[in-house]
């Protein structure tokens, strides 16, 4: 016995791993990875007073004009789900990332990596669902490019979208502008899109098929601004989920954020598939959400704007900004007590057991 | 969620708080084993609802912080193979080896995969016969049957591609080295309910005897950790020492049969290292001779490679339940989840992770009001 406790004092444990010298997936998660490559690499290199603002857009001013200009990339395996397709996605996601702005979206161009091989049938019908979202969001697809790679050099279909859309007068959205006090308002469950993608990769079935949530918010920002103009930022929970947006929002404002787990929507295939899988929601991507933080006087005349809009029926008010632990977001669990919501490093990595 | 919301409501956990509250008359050190508990404790709060008086400490049941290091850098190298698909549960790719990890491994060309089961692997290897699929085994006894009914399945088949990596740990020799450790502090063990399920708890009843401490099978909500707490501290306070289940829903006295008898057909008990804590004489399993075929340390040379993990942390200590995360100068600092120095900061059921995860802002608190 004694022999095995001098044992103990004499444990050792690992190292580190020299970090940084090749790209991981986990650099794509959203996640702080993501943020570290996004600040060394690139804004490193390209920086500018309009990227430094680290908004989901750049807002330019061109001759009396305030225009969203925004690039966004999808990589979504497989390329069917229920709910929507890479087509539908890559309208939606660059249409969101402008109205986030508080744009109204107008033009996008599309842009095709094919890998050899792609049934041609398979190509039409993205292409199809592309136009029919665009259509359906008011916007054109008026530039474009493909390029096919050879077989193993892509992953069947890589699409990019750019959009520009306009911003209209006195429409400000940025976290400079959040003050302690604030609301945090979220416009519905979370963890869709992220859950049946995941399902329908996994080969999980529910009794009611989930649905990604995958839509254009820009009307829904619209009845929201239309309700007030003391909305101080907007943001989608895309990758990462809603966590890796309140703590973008929490760092980029240096405020605290407090939510309430208890009044965050999750829906119970959700709750149930993440349970399963040892995932938690709060890190699952959304693709028709969005986050907003909205002065407290007028918290609730958006959240009654965003109710009555199809997109944010199942609106809620999660919580606050405070002064207390500035860039850290604290949420009060299900039970009573206060606990941290991190980002992640990386991607969210399903446990053993 | 049916038959889970039950055990996390308010009311539930705030009551068996107060009745926790109410017997306690002495300060009481209790060791959570699992990892699974410790994430719990953390995500929930529950360590806050409890006295002050009662201090819970976090065990070595991480399976993925306590595989090692060598296991590691095996699965690097096998990993690394041109013919091998290396199929892992998904939190082992992030746990760094000597010099790299499974990620690495991935993004420099190998073909790494996250699977949900062996028998996803297994699936893979009947599905592509002109590759090598090599599972990655480990975890403590939970793991152990679905583990062996995967090698189990794949000789039933005939398959010829298919393997393990096998580096199972046991959790009853960890609760003796600990208790028979003259650092030991701690006064009773929440006993790992999924292990329990598997293996039953009449293993735990002659440490309870030899050591006079209580343990209790305790499960994984909110509700089942503090109904845990409260049957130790009754038996603490009324100098009782025996074993208790609280996770009679899931958990028998025999465990599981069936199961047991699967690991005991495809495995067998082994001396084994742990990361962190060092040799634990017959805390491990690994296959048994007549399962030599399914064994990639043999079918891919790598038995012999050793490592040795320099002291850089106090993750040892950690993982046995001395010191708090937070003890440590690095946590934090230099030890953070995207650069973890030691085992417990890299899973998400890691003590030091789950502590970074969740309660970094009682640390930054205690740091601004010091």
């Amino acid at each position: 016995m004694k022999d095995e406790s001098r044992f103990i004092a004499e444990m050792v444990c690992p190292a580190p791993l020299p970090a940084g010298d090749q790209v991981l997936l986990g650099h794509g998660s959203g996640g702080k990875l993501s943020a570290d490559l996004i600040r060394d690499v690139f804004l490193a290199v390209f920086h500018n007073p309009i990227l430094a603002r680290m908004e989901d857009q750049a807002i330019l001013k061109i001759e009396g004009l305030r225009l969203a200009f925004t690039t966004d990339t999808f990589v979504v395996k497989p390329l069917f789900f229920p709910g929507g397709d890479i087509g539908s996605l890559a309208v939606h996601g660059t249409v969101n990332d402008l109205a986030m702005g508080g744009a109204r979206p107008l033009f996008l161009s599309a842009a095709f990596i094919i890998e050899e091989g792609l049934p041609m049938e398979t190509l039409r019908r993205v292409v199809a669902s592309l136009q029919l979202a665009a259509a359906q969001a008011g916007v054109q697809v008026v530039t474009g490019d493909t390029k096919v790679v050879e077989k193993g050099s892509g992953d069947g279909l890589f699409i990019n979208t750019s959009g520009i859309g306009v911003v209209a007068e006195g429409i400000q959205l940025s976290t400079d502008r959040v003050r302690p006090g604030d609301r945090i308002l979220l416009s519905g469950s979370i963890g869709d899109h992220g859950i049946a993608i995941l399902a329908k990769r996994e080969g999980i079935e529910f009794e009611t098929p989930l649905q990604s949530d995958s839509a254009a918010l820009h009307t829904l920002v619209a009845s929201m601004l239309a309700a007030s103009r003391e909305i101080r930022c907007l943001r989608d929970p895309t990758r990462g989920g809603l966590s890796s947006t309140l703590n973008e929002f929490a760092t980029q404002a240096n405020a605290g954020i407090e939510i309430d787990e208890r009044a965050i929507p999750v829906r119970e295939e959700v709750k149930g598939a993440c349970e399963m899988l040892g995932l938690d929601p709060l890190y699952v991507a959304n693709e028709g959400k969005l986050v907003a933080i909205v002065a407290p006087e007028d918290a609730d005349r958006v959240l009654e704007a965003m109710q009555r809009h199809p997109l944010g029926t199942r609106a809620r008010i999660i919580g606050s900004v405070t002064s207390q632990h500035p860039r850290l977001v604290t949420m009060r669990t299900t039970v009573g007590p206060m606990r941290i919501v991190d980002m992640l490093a990386g991607d969210q990595l399903p446990r053993i057991c | 969620m049916k038959y889970i919301d039950e055990y996390r409501g308010e009311r539930i956990v705030q009551s068996l708080a107060a009745r926790i509250a109410q017997r306690t008359t002495r300060p009481w050190k209790l060791m959570e084993i699992c990892g699974g508990q410790t994430h719990t404790i953390m995500k929930y709060g529950l360590d806050e609802l409890i006295p002050d008086g009662i201090q819970l400490v976090h065990g070595p049941g991480c399976p993925v912080c306590v595989t090692p290091i060598e296991v590691v850098d095996k699965a690097i190298a096998i990993a690394s193979r041109p013919d091998v698909i290396f199929a892992s549960y998904g939190d082992m790719l992030r746990v760094p080896g000597s010099r790299s990890d499974l990620f690495r491994v991935k993004a420099a060309g190998g073909d790494v995969r996250i699977v949900y089961s062996p028998m996803d692997a297994v699936t893979l290897a009947r599905a592509l016969p002109q590759r090598q699929v090599v599972f990655l085994g480990i975890g403590f006894e939970t793991t152990a049957p679905p583990n062996a009914m995967a090698v189990w399945e794949a000789r039933r088949e005939g398959l010829t591609n298919f393997s393990m990596l096998v580096s199972h740990v046991l959790v009853p020799p960890a609760i003796r080295l600990l208790l028979g450790s003259t650092d030991n502090q701690v006064d009773g063990f929440i006993a790992p309910g999924h292990v329990c399920a598997v293996m039953g708890y009449w293993q735990y009843e002659s440490l309870c005897r030899e050591f006079h401490v209580p343990i209790v099978v305790g499960g994984f909500e909110p509700a089942d950790l503090l109904e845990a707490v409260d049957m130790l501290v009754a038996q603490l306070e009324e100098g009782r020492a025996v074993v208790e289940n609280q996770y009679a829903r899931s958990v028998r006295h025999e465990g599981n049969v069936p199961a047991q008898r699967i690991v005991e057909q495809v495995l067998e008990v082994c001396d084994r290292k742990w990361r962190g804590i060092g040799l634990i004489p017959r805390s491990g399993l690994r296959l048994r001779e007549e399962f030599a075929a399914f064994d990639a340390e043999r079918i891919f040379g790598v038995g012999q490679m050793t490592a040795e993990e320099p002291a850089e942390c106090i993750s040892a200590e950690v993982l046995l339940g001395l010191k708090r995360p937070t003890d440590c100068p690095v946590f934090g600092a230099a030890c953070t989840p995207q650069n973890p120095l030691g085992a417990p900061m890299v899973s998400a059921e890691g003590a030091c992770a789950a502590y970074h995860r969740y309660k970094r802002h009682a640390t930054q608190t205690a740091e601004v009001a010091g």
